[in-house]
């Protein structure tokens, strides 16, 4: 069971970092999953008095606040359509409403947990996290950070013109995904990210440029090309296995789901 | 720690235990309602309103209710009534433990969704899960259920 | 008016609804210890040292009990009839270790928080021991896991501590391999099951007090409350006329709480100290030391000619019972049985099983009882064995089909005839429902996936003949109501109110006008309890046998009243009459308080020599990924025949429910095992149940007979309903995809690595 022996509900960043310097303090998210250990909690600091709860978007980004229930994040209109409905396929299978509404996407950013689906999601679009001492961090280098005892503050998603599709494959409809996978597709190129591989994200670039000329291919030559870049994710995904699935399942999945990813996202056009 | 918060209605001031969940401290007072099914938020039996929103009480803790308006069965009694005669009709209230955070749930999404389809209906209850009744029952008797509310507002309306 | 046929909403519906606090933990006083139990890491250690002082001195801590503490004497925890088949392998707590949780010491203590710290202090020193962890290894292993002297089995079911064996048997009809061998057709194949959890909503949970007479009362969530007064002053050596064992409402079973969970752990803390004491299992160990569905594997043989005639069945079973051998000699029978007897024209039959100990969680009672495990098998074994012959799987039935009238070689070896029974009424609608003409085999649905339809029969009993106890008590009340007391346990079935709706017809009253009331055994006439689809059909005979009993005395005071012999004096529900002459049921019932001789109250006791069975056909369709193997169930159609469906609403909530059990065995619940035997599925993240998402649509269809022998022609229904979807929905994809998954669950990587197989060894399925 969970023993915490103070809460306190910070009044500034600034407290709740001092308070965190503590290895036995503790920022709380959703709870969700630190209700689940048996961990010992010296001070628990609560950052719900922050107005951290929100997503802003302008122009150029999403603001999103550490303690925005994931619930928000689905049924936030901008994301929505700035993902092609992606956002909202990555979190409806979580669990079910109530979870959504209880856990955070700090949390769940925080926790880096291999098998999460907002991590993955997240990793597929050009994404910063804000970190009080830290500043702006691209997700991937903070993906790679240990765990330190800063405080994640805002979630930043750059609106980069992109095309994304979120798939994944679950034993059953609100389980934790066999495989996820989140393809975008911008200026840049392709970006592929598999999640509940089943260890941390794994970002896969179009290093054989197989994709390059996408755009410009006949719809045959462009099934082609997808399918080799899936034989391309098969060959470089790093899968093993667990309760869930065995890695040659999971590489079997990396393949038909970045080819079904690619076809979703179809061939960039300018709509973006 | 000492905590003010309204629960179903009444303005409370109680003392807790930092690391009390909100699911213990409305069963101590006296809201039985509230079951646990599970301990890994994945049985939706401890449902309750937030603010309005339903939260898995297994999952919030006491401390985070200050200052919030909760609501559990006991304080919707005659929602959980004309809902749940439309469950009881079908039969599917069943062995009724899962009954009250199904119920919250129900409530919660008819406040949410307006004129939801089957699927979207399945979807926002997903997280609550019933060993006995195989789920359909419960469908049934949400969709009769939305039928009746619905004639209901046009018969205020006309 | 009648009631019986009727779907009135059940008696307790509005309190269940409305969160009323009608549950064990909801009624607990609130001044009971709360109890926890520490337990073992190892599945096979021996306690060489156990220190508890410190435990002991921690504030707030009422008790702790380590097996040194506990009588020494064996007991059964199954809830069965005595003497229990089941042997007697049990101590409260035990010096030996037996699987990963099994009980090491019982702490009690005035708060959560105190017994958590006192089982931390609590130092033990385990002689870890080599466990025995494979069920096919486990016969005659070296390594035994009841060694003791004093292990007992009460029964000659062919159990043997010194050999791992919970069970072994054989039974036979003709000359099996002969007939085998005759066939033009035979499918020789083992199908797998796993340690299914029930997962009633509601975990474990007791408390327990003493009386102002000293004596024990335990209110528990319990299927058996009899059963478990007995087992209990077994186990704590006591007589059982010093406990009283009371049932609330009970957040389901399943056949979970037909065994002694956790119950002994507040009767022994509460006997030794006197103080109110409960225990609530926590999820975790509801899946990991409860009391799961056996595991087994069953090799079916089964043989027909070229005309499609199953002529041989050759069954054996390997079933494990875990750490301890409760319901582990009667499970395995219904394995053959419930299976062989769908098959009407058998010459020969085979049925060997062996029911093994290992040391894992033990298994117990789950909703069918070993039926679905065997009913997998070989309707599985049938499915394939038409693929072979190139006939439809529906055909194969029709062909084979109990009938009614016809010869069945019943669940007692018997050769008799088939009694009330519409199995060819329900295939023909079965079909039709699913559109089976139109689906069989398969669909392309042009987009990479595949619908594909599959089905199979199924039969189960009514009680257990010649064992179970229907109780009914029925009195009349001062006011002309009537109170009708039950010893078999609602569980959230409805048997409380179906009961009541047969004896509303019975005496011809209002269904208000019945109060049920059950149990408490100082008060509930005697009753088995609830399960082995007992309660509807020997209950409800009891239940039918009070009314006469007792209308018959409402006559006689009536008659007396009115000063005519009994025999001429008539009772229509509302008065005695005779002639012209009658006197009121309310004046029958003042006359009941006012000098009267004749008691206004029966008690009746049913049994039953034949256990009738109910019958159903399941067919389901999926949708087959060809790529991800993902499998959609898309309609699942359910046609039963449970005789009369005494609340139609009600049997159709049970099939309904039945069948999304089945669908979860089917489909996604798992049970694996760590090489140190610990259960990986250990929580509802892990363990995955169906959600509301995950099970397409499914639909009920009665085909009723009537039984001449049940209440109203009523049969069971409540374990039949969870027979039929693993062997269906096995077909269902195998005619999708073309993969035969042999060992439950059906996942999707079992799919596509099927497809993928068949597809590198060039094979093309159509």
């Amino acid at each position: 069971m969970l023993k915490i022996k103070n809460y306190v509900k910070a009044e500034s960043l600034e407290e709740a970092y001092e308070l965190n310097q503590k290895r036995t303090a503790c920022v709380l998210g959703g709870m969700v999953w630190l209700k689940m250990g048996n961990r010992n909690v010296t001070t628990a600091i609560d950052l719900s008095g922050l107005g951290l709860d929100t997503i802003t978007e302008t122009e150029k980004e999403f603001v999103i606040g550490c303690m925005t229930p994931l619930r928000d994040l689905e049924l936030h209109e901008g994301l929505h359509a700035y993902t092609h409905g992606a956002m909202k396929e990555s979190l409806r299978h979580i669990v079910g409403v109530q979870f959504r509404n209880c856990a955070t996407v700090g949390g769940s950013i925080w926790g880096r947990f291999g098998f999460s689906d907002v991590l993955t999601m997240f990793l597929a679009l050009d994404t910063e996290v804000e970190l009080f001492k830290g500043g702006r961090v691209c997700l991937w280098d903070f993906v790679k950070m240990p765990k330190d005892r800063d405080i994640l503050v805002h979630i930043i998603v750059k609106k980069t013109p992109i095309k994304t599709a979120y798939l994944s494959q679950r034993n059953t409809k609100t389980d934790f995904p066999v495989l996820a996978c989140c393809v975008s597709l911008s200026e840049d190129g392709v970006k592929a990210v598999y999640g509940a591989r089943p260890s941390k994200a794994f970002l896969l670039e179009d290093e054989e440029n197989i994709l390059k000329d996408a755009q410009t291919l006949s719809e045959e030559e462009k099934k082609e090309a997808y399918e080799k870049f899936a034989d391309y994710a098969a060959r470089k995904v790093p899968t093993s296995g667990n309760m869930r699935g065995s890695a040659k399942y999971r590489t079997l999945l990396v393949k038909v789901l970045t080819r079904r990813a690619l076809e979703a996202v179809g061939g960039m056009s300018d709509e973006n | 720690m000492r905590i003010n918060f309204w629960l179903n209605g009444v303005k409370k001031e109680e003392e807790i235990r930092p690391d009390t969940l909100l699911l213990d401290f409305l069963r101590s007072l006296g809201c039985y309602s509230v079951k646990r099914g599970c301990e890994t938020a994945n049985c939706g039996l401890c449902t309750v309103l937030v603010e309005g929103r339903p939260m898995l009480s297994c999952s919030v803790l006491a401390a985070r209710i200050d200052g919030k308006r909760v609501m559990t069965m006991e304080g919707l009694q005659e929602e959980a009534k004309e809902f749940g005669t439309f469950l009881a009709n079908e039969g599917a209230e069943q062995c009724g433990f899962c009954n009250p955070g199904f119920i919250m749930n129900v409530i919660a999404m008819t406040k949410e969704l307006a004129d939801p389809t089957e699927d979207e209906i399945k979807e926002y209850l997903a997280g609550n899960l019933c060993r006995c009744s195989g789920f359909v029952g419960q469908t049934r008797s949400i969709l009769k259920y939305l039928e009746y509310k619905k004639n209901q507002e046009k018969e205020v309306q006309a | 008016m009648s009631y019986v046929n009727q779907s009135l909403q059940k008696k307790d519906a509005m309190a269940l609804v409305t969160g009323q606090p009608v549950y064990t933990d909801d009624l607990a006083p609130k001044e009971c210890l709360i109890i926890k139990i520490l337990r073992s890491p190892y599945a096979n250690a021996w306690i060489e040292e156990i220190k508890t002082e410190n435990a002991k001195k921690t504030d707030g801590i009422a008790c702790v009990l380590t097996w040194e503490d506990v009588p020494k004497k064996r007991f059964a925890s199954a809830g069965q009839t005595y003497p229990e088949f089941s042997p007697y392998d049990r101590l409260i707590l035990d010096q030996h270790l037996r699987f990963v949780g099994d009980a090491v010491a019982i702490v009690a203590g005035e708060t959560e928080a105190a017994v958590d710290l006192a089982l931390k202090r609590i130092k033990v020193k385990y002689r870890v021991e080599t466990p025995v962890l494979d069920m096919h290894t486990a016969k005659d292993n070296p390594v035994l896991v009841h060694p003791e002297e004093n292990w007992e089995s009460k029964f000659p079911v062919g159990a043997d501590n010194k050999r791992n064996l919970a069970a072994k048997g054989h039974e036979e009809m003709g000359d099996i391999d002969a007939v085998l061998a005759s066939c033009k057709y035979t499918v020789d194949e083992v199908y797998h099951t796993k340690a299914d959890q029930q997962c009633m909503m509601e975990t474990f949970r007791a408390y327990c007090t003493k009386d102002h007479f000293g004596r024990l009362n335990v209110v528990a969530s319990t299927q058996v409350p009899f059963h478990l007064r007995r087992i209990l002053g077994n186990a704590l050596g006591i007589p059982s006329s010093k406990i009283r064992v009371i049932k609330p409402r009970i957040g389901g079973g399943f056949g979970a709480k037909q065994t002694e969970v956790c119950e002994i752990y507040p009767a022994i803390v509460t006997w030794l100290t006197g103080r109110p004491s409960k225990i609530v299992y926590s999820r975790h160990e509801a899946l990991i030391c409860a009391s799961p569905r056996h595991e087994m594997e069953v090799h079916v043989q089964v043989g027909a000619d070229e005309n499609g005639i199953v002529k041989g069945i050759k069954v054996e079973a390997l079933s494990n019972a875990g750490a301890y051998g409760d319901h582990s000699p009667t499970t395995v029978g219904l394995t053959g049985h419930k299976a062989i007897a769908l098959y009407r024209n058998l010459e020969a039959y085979n049925f060997d099983y062996e029911v093994v100990y290992t040391n894992v969680q033990a298994a117990g009672a789950y909703r069918g009882y070993g039926a679905t495990q065997g009913i997998y098998a070989v309707e599985s074994a049938v499915n394939e064995l038409a693929h072979k012959m190139n006939m439809d799987p529906a055909r194969i039935r029709e062909l084979n089909m109990p009938v009614e009238g016809e010869r069945m070689y019943d669940y007692d070896g018997n050769l008799t005839h088939t009694a009330s029974c519409t199995m060819d009424r329900c295939l023909a609608r079965a079909k039709e429902m699913i559109g089976w003409n139109e689906k069989y085999p398969c669909r392309d649905m042009g987009n990479g996936k595949v619908r594909g339809v599959g089905l199979a029969m199924a039969m189960q009993g009514s009680s257990i003949s010649n064992v179970d106890v229907g109780g009914a008590t029925l009195k009349l009340n001062e006011d002309a109501s009537y109170t009708l007391s039950l010893g078999c346990a609602d569980m959230g079935t409805g048997c409380d109110t179906i009961l009541s709706q047969m004896a509303a017809d019975c005496l011809e009253t209002e269904f208000d006008n019945v109060v049920a009331f059950g149990v408490d055994t100082d008060v509930s006439p005697y009753d088995s309890g609830s399960y082995a689809s007992a309660t509807t059909y020997a209950t409800g005979n009891a239940v039918i046998n009070a009314c006469s009993e007792l209308k018959k005395r409402i006559i006689k005071v009536g008659a007396g009243m009115l000063g005519v012999d009994a025999e001429e004096a008539e009772f229509d529900g509302k008065r005695v009459y005779a002639g012209d002459k009658e006197v009121s049921l309310q004046e029958v019932a003042y006359k009941g308080t006012c000098g009267n001789t004749q008691e206004l109250q029966v008690t009746t006791a049913f049994s039953s020599k034949i256990s009738p069975p109910p019958y159903m056909i399941g067919a389901a369709e999926v949708e087959v990924d060809k790529e991800t193997g993902n499998i959609e169930l898309i309609d699942y159609v359910a046609v039963v025949d449970c005789g009369t469906p005494i609340n139609p609403n009600l049997a159709r909530v049970q099939t309904e429910g039945g069948v999304s059990q089945g669908i979860g065995m089917a489909l996604m619940e798992n049970v694996q095992y760590s090489k140190e035997g610990k259960i990986r599925e250990n929580s509802f993240m892990q363990y995955k149940i169906p959600s509301r998402v995950d099970i397409g649509n499914i639909r009920v269809e009665f085909e009723s007979s009537y039984e001449k022998s049940g209440p109203f022609g009523a049969k069971s229904i409540g374990e039949l309903v969870i027979d039929t979807p693993c062997p269906a929905i096995a077909d269902a994809v195998y005619n999708a995809s073309g993969v035969r998954v042999r060992e439950l669950p059906i996942t999707p990587e079992k799919v596509a690595m099927g497809i993928l197989k068949a597809q590198l060894e060039g094979e093309n399925h159509k």
